[in-house]
């Protein structure tokens, strides 16, 4: 009796399933081909600057200037400027906004006259250096020795790249990876202060950094 | 006369290659040819696919051109080109690396980046400070020319 149930059942499952599949789909309505959409939307940048954007579709071109100005293109169609805003652009772009990496800084690190050591306060802001790096988990160093112009040409060549190679043998000892850091050094040829030659001056024997 | 033929075919042959030495030095790179930049934050899954072969992406991988990353639901990717330019994908995203080449002594180049479907973010770096025309995002409908400095991208079908 409960087997005959069971077989009743299935028997009406089948059916069912037949007549669904069985069942033709209604005609649909011709629908235009999907139009691919692009939306552009200028923001302003971290440090509150706003640039330009131009926008060019077959049948178009236009371009955006000002904060939130967007552009719109459908198909091949002109681009349809509008605006946006901060709510709008975290609302689309929200998840693609936070993954951009940070942007990349320089450090200068000055020394003593003459020699591969730090002045003091540079001894504290390479500890800054540090810091910044273990908050960027693939940070790209570039090292680059300078001096002031006091020696001779070569001899500023080979005290820079000392300063530099100072840099990077600290780092290392600190646990930045030895691949991630390249040196160069330029001698007195970049100062920073322009002064005539065999003038000593601090500010021009540095070394910058840079971290991407 | 065999003699000058030849002293001239030689001085021909040494200006060519002078000549071709001459046009070559520019588009000598300061990095490995192809290389564009390097992944810096990932989140979620991310695929690298390079030459019909898809690899895969973590922070740290480098990026080169005519690469593609393609982000899958709830995922996203960062990458930081040579010439400091951010770019950025969310979720679903196609994103390629068409064209890029970067002189860091002259700050020339060109960069196309091509956005298939999602989202895009772009913080112009070097290339777009040296010449207003050196940077573009493509997408199936639109040519983008990014003057700087930063912007967001979306393509839907």
């Amino acid at each position: 009796m409960r087997l005959n149930d069971f077989g009743i059942v299935i028997v009406i499952a089948v059916v069912v399933t037949a007549l669904f599949l069985s069942e033709k789909p209604a005609p649909q309505p011709p629908v235009a081909a999907p139009q691919p959409k692009t939306m552009v939307v200028l923001v302003p940048d971290a440090g509150g600057k706003v640039g330009a954007v131009s926008v060019k579709s077959a049948q178009g071109e236009t371009v955006i200037n000002n904060a939130y100005a967007s552009a719109t293109t459908t198909g091949n169609a002109a681009p349809v400027t509008g605006s946006s805003s901060a709510a709008q652009v975290q609302q689309t772009f929200g998840e693609s906004a936070k993954a951009l990496p940070p942007p990349p800084v320089s450090y200068t690190l000055n020394f003593l006259e003459g020699r591969d050591e730090y002045t003091p306060e540079s001894r504290q802001n390479a500890e800054n250096v540090l810091r910044e790096l273990a908050k960027r988990p693939a940070a790209e160093i570039t090292v680059i020795g300078h001096t002031d112009r006091v020696g001779a040409l070569e001899y500023n060549d080979k005290l820079s790249l000392q300063r530099a190679e100072r840099v990077r043998a600290d780092f290392i000892k600190r646990g930045v990876a030895e691949h991630s850091i390249s040196v160069a050094g330029r001698g007195e040829r970049e100062p920073l202060v322009a002064t005539a030659d065999e003038v000593a001056e601090a500010r021009n024997r540095r070394v910058e950094i840079n971290i991407r | 006369m065999m003699k000058r033929m030849l002293a001239g075919v030689r001085v021909i042959c040494l200006t060519c290659v002078t000549g071709l030495t001459f046009v070559l030095w520019p588009a000598v790179p300061a990095m490995a040819a192809g290389d564009a930049g390097q992944i810096k934050v990932l989140k979620g899954s991310v695929v690298l696919e390079r030459d019909g072969k898809t690899l895969p992406a973590t922070i740290g991988t480098r990026v080169m051109q005519s690469d593609t990353l393609k982000t899958g639901a709830g995922s996203s990717v960062g990458v930081t080109l040579l010439d400091n330019t951010l770019l950025s994908a969310g979720p679903n995203s196609v994103l390629v690396i068409e064209r890029f080449a970067f002189n860091s002594t002259t700050h020339q180049g060109h960069l196309d980046a091509g956005l298939k479907r999602g989202t895009l973010s772009m913080v112009s770096g070097k290339l777009a400070k040296q010449s207003p025309d050196a940077v573009r995002v493509i997408t199936p409908t639109t040519v983008l020319g990014a003057r700087g400095t930063e912007f967001h991208v979306q393509v839907t079908d």
